[in-house]
């Protein structure tokens, strides 16, 4: 029998190693084809028109002149009179024409009527949200929360939170639709889930769902909004249909991805945190509210990762008139993490006590993860010199100035990651070429790259001769790319195709060489009898005796052998400087340590540890969906004022991973959302160590820090 | 130093266009197509009086260009409103230059026009006529990655990659100004250019690799 395990630590000749990804080429050179790129042979485009109110009726809707236009093909009102809309933006109708600008011209000049009616769509302030937008608060309390905080010699209370933010994915939502014949639908998306889309679209259309076919090759960002096909989709194919078949574009304009294509919930939390005079921490009480549009939102997970014995929690689900929210990266543990990292924090600075001390002292509170959290914490400390440039809030880190202020903040993290469900196809050819194929997706993450590693390590070969298909949910079904699951997910199923695979041409050519299938390794682009080089042959000789009959090996995950868990720690300091008379914060220096099992391609994991803090600068200090309360508008749907990080905003960075003995034989694990959620928590710190006091809401702009620091100066 | 010759240099939206009744420049140049009524001439431009002038128009039907890609004449048919941008995508099947903000901000369309950066989100194609554009799809000599461009691949200097074509064509025109680039120069070179995944430490790298190569002799203005 097969044995299923990843190779030991001095036999790996990719895994782990730094690998270029394989479609770096294509990306660099614009031959990658991402859907918005695609133009179809007699293509259509589409526009929407958008509700300008976030609360009203629809009275009337006369579509009559757009139909007139020239070029228009197909028209569809999706939303009819009666219809009350819930946010800003929301689709009333389609349109199709033979260009984008008749399309525009079309989609302008229908006239919709509206009855306005009152809207809410400011939830910071939790006594401003009128008695319909709230539901029944929820409450849970642990252990005895009241005496704790009577025993407790040391407590502090502040207030928390941040806003809501927005994906800003740079390809928009949308998707190209086209229909083959009367039942049979081609769709080119840009999805988080190709294996996943086709049961959506077929719902909606009434077609078995294996008619719908999905071809994605490159896809411009999703970050976890990009799972469903949404209403602009399913329009597509409808305008489609109308127009006989003929292929429709729709991807979003860049004001409606910002107000309706994602949406991180806003978090806000008054809480009360004790401790003994040792620091030992004892118990937690907050109040908490947040949104994420119409439907509200659950309690961000209070406090995060610290296991306080005595606890009393209460949340506000609050609803919006705002478009509705999205799975953002590692959904509610930002929020979560920034509460009680900043709480805890504050916590330190009034016991006169250094954060790194005090995480140290009270580690076992974390739980089963403590001796992993407390390497990880030593080790970024020693990255950003903690010991050498921290001083005690307020009174300015190693280096400051009158006005130029510089301080240190710590955090914490965890996250699940285990691997999705994958299937996948693993063929060996004759020609000594191997083949995946996969319904997975890669979202810029690596996961070609990862796909061809797994392969070639299993076949001892190099990785160029492996090849990946993916993006078609014609290929076996693999797990929508969220939870950071599709890692671990496609590597096992790889991997143990792969090893299927193998055994397959060791049966082969057992015989040839004298041998049984259980004597034979695959090492260096030779089979040969275990430990023997010299009883070998190339792996081309091994391939070219399979002749006309290529192996497939069916791989899958879940499946036998150990080749996947889940659970990841991760710790990030930041080194900031406050001007404190113009409220900038400037990133000095940014240290992350994570873990996330075996690593696959230690380059692009890298990578995507940098890109989760520099997205989390972003959070921290600049991005906020500005929603205006007259007009129930979102003030910012561009790229001007909903501001992203520029490469000047993001200082120097230094990332560590976890790995070797503890953590490889947990096999790989997903990174892509844990790096993302500590930022805040630990940026928000270093600003408070820096100005002595804590500005309680994200993002951290000039404004906010300034009225911290006022409120401060007038006590 | 000025720095004109290394930020993109269409001027900012006028406008803040924050709601369906908002009024932006680039609005504006796509309507303003449709907006003038103006008797059709047929075969080509009128002739209008402005402030006391004969104003040659184009439009608001398609007219045929020609655009200097790559090297390549190509012909097409636009509206007068029609972005360089959206001719090179839309009509030319050339979408290695991608939309994303298409208001001038983002820096996803960057390509070189006569020598230096321009959002091609924010020109008019029939402005572009006469003009050496240089996109992205143009760097490549002999099936071999530019410098640029390999140093990208190198550092790893991408994740989706929607905002790569941007940053390889602004980060090239930045070392061809400056071969040996300081700190302010590469800020203001790549300041107008956004990643969204978060690549800019992989780019800061890209860059002192390529500015290293291009010291050593390597080929430059490819």
């Amino acid at each position: 029998m097969a044995e299923y395990k990843w190779p030991e630590e001095g036999k790996r000749k990719h895994i782990g190693k730094r690998i270029s990804r394989v479609d770096g080429p294509d990306k660099v050179s614009g031959k990658a084809k991402y859907t918005y790129d695609i133009n179809r042979p007699g293509m259509l485009f589409a526009k929407l028109v958008r509700s300008p109110y976030a609360r009203a009726k629809i009275v009337s809707i006369d579509t009559s002149a757009a139909e007139k236009m020239p070029g228009v093909k197909s028209v569809r009102v999706i939303q009819q009179p009666g219809a009350e809309i819930r946010w800003a933006g929301d689709e009333i109708v389609a349109v199709a024409a033979v260009d984008e600008s008749s399309a525009e011209d079309a989609a302008r000049a229908v006239k919709i009527v509206y009855e306005k009616l009152p809207h809410f769509v400011n939830e910071a302030d939790l006594a401003a949200a009128p008695a319909s937008y709230r539901r029944q608060p929820t409450e849970q309390t642990k252990g005895d929360p009241d005496t704790a905080f009577k025993e407790a010699e040391v407590v502090v209370e502040n207030t928390y939170g941040n806003d809501v933010m927005t994906h800003c994915c740079l390809e928009a939502h949308g998707l190209i639709a086209e229909w083959e014949d009367d039942n049979k639908l081609l769709v080119h998306p840009s999805t988080q889930a190709v294996s996943g889309n086709g049961a959506e679209l077929a719902r909606a259309l009434q077609i078995p769902a294996g008619n719908v076919h999905l071809k994605m090759d490159h896809m411009g960002g999703g970050f976890g909004s990009k799972f469903p096909i949404d209403r602009w989709g399913i329009e597509a194919a409808r305008l489609s249909k109308l127009a006989g078949g003929k292929p429709v574009k729709v991807m979003l304009e860049r004001d409606a991805e910002l107000m309706l294509a994602g949406t991180r919930p806003s978090a806000y939390a008054k809480v009360k945190v004790g401790a003994k005079k040792d620091g030992t921490i004892v118990a937690w009480e907050s109040e908490s509210w947040g949104s994420g549009g119409p439907a509200g939102t659950g309690m961000p997970p209070y406090p995060y990762v610290w296991q306080i014995p005595n606890t009393k929690t209460k949340h506000h689900s609050i609803s919006t008139d705002v478009g509705p929210q999205r799975a953002w990266r590692a959904p509610n543990h930002p929020q979560a993490c920034l509460v009680t990292m900043g709480a805890l924090e504050d916590l330190a600075a009034k016991l006169n006590m250094d954060p790194l001390d005090f995480v140290i002292k009270n580690i076992e509170l974390t739980g089963a993860r403590a001796n992993v959290y407390k390497d990880e914490m030593m080790k970024a400390a020693e990255m950003i010199e903690w010991k050498k440039i921290w001083r005690p809030r307020g009174e300015g880190g190693m280096g400051s100035t009158k006005t130029l202020k510089r301080g240190l903040g710590l955090s914490l993290h965890t996250w699940g990651g285990g691997g999705h469900a994958s299937n996948c196809d693993v063929t060996i050819n004759s020609d000594g070429t191997v083949d995946v194929k996969m319904g997975t997706q890669d979202l810029g993450v690596g996961t070609r790259t990862a796909i061809r590693i797994v392969a070639a390590e299993t076949f001892g070969i190099p990785i160029d001769q492996v090849k990946e298909h993916i993006g078609d949910n014609s290929y076996p079904a693999s797990g929508s790319s969220g939870g950071s699951t599709t890692i671990g997910g496609i590597s096992a199923s790889t991997r143990r195709g792969s090893i299927d695979a193998l055994n397959m041409l060791f049966e082969k050519i057992a015989p040839s060489m004298n041998t049984t299938a259980d004597k034979l390794e695959a090492v260096d682009g030779k089979i040969q009898v275990i430990g023997s080089p010299n009883n070998s042959m190339t792996w081309k000789q091994a391939c070219a005796k399979l002749g006309m009959q290529p192996i497939t090996a069916r791989g899958k995950n879940p499946g036998p052998g150990n080749l996947t868990s889940a659970g990841v720690g991760g710790v990030q300091m930041a080194d900031v400087t406050v001007d404190i008379e113009t409220g900038v914060v400037k990133m000095n220096n940014f240290v992350a340590v994570q873990d996330c099992g075996l690593i696959i391609d230690m380059k692009t994991t890298e990578s995507q540890v940098f890109g989760a803090m520099i997205m989390g600068i972003g959070y921290a200090l600049y991005e906020e969906k500005i929603m205006d309360s007259q007009t129930g508008r979102m003030l910012n749907p561009n790229m001007e004022f909903y501001k992203l990080a520029g490469l000047a905003d993001i200082g120097n960075f230094k990332v560590h991973m976890m790995t070797g003995k503890g953590y490889d034989e947990r096999g790989p694990i997903g990174i892509g959302e844990p790096p993302t959620v500590s930022p805040g928590a630990a940026i928000s710190n270093a600003v408070a160590n820096a100005i002595g006091v804590r500005v309680p809401t994200l993002p951290l702009t000039p404004d906010r820090v300034l009225a911290a620091l006022e409120k401060e100066r007038r006590g | 130093m000025s720095s004109s010759d290394e930020r993109h240099d269409n001027p900012q939206d006028l406008h803040e266009n924050g709601s369906q009744s908002g009024v932006s420049r680039r609005n504006f140049l796509k309507g303003s197509g449709v907006a003038l009524t103006i008797p059709l001439v047929a075969g080509g431009e009128k002739i209008v009086k402005a402030a006391g002038a004969d104003v040659p128009v184009l439009g608001p039907g398609k007219v045929n260009i020609t655009l200097n890609i790559n090297g390549a004449s190509r012909t097409t048919s636009v509206e007068p409103r029609i972005t360089l941008l959206d001719a090179l995508r839309n009509d030319l099947d050339i979408t290695g230059a991608k939309r994303v903000c298409d208001r001038a901000t983002c820096g996803a369309c960057t390509v070189v026009m006569d020598g230096n950066v321009v959002y091609a989100c924010s020109v008019l194609a029939i402005e572009a006529q006469g003009k050496k554009i240089q996109t992205v799809e143009g760097l490549e000599q002999n099936g071999r990655l530019h410098p640029v461009q390999q140093a990208f691949v190198d550092n790893d200097a991408q994740q989706c990659g929607f905002c790569t074509p941007g940053f390889v064509m602004a980060c090239k025109n930045m070392l061809d100004k400056h071969p040996a680039p300081t700190h302010e120069q590469i800020e203001m070179g790549l300041g107008g250019n956004l990643c969204r995944c978060g690549t800019y430490h992989g780019i800061k790298a890209a860059v002192a690799q390529a500015a290293r190569q291009s010291r050593r002799g390597g080929r430059r203005n490819g």
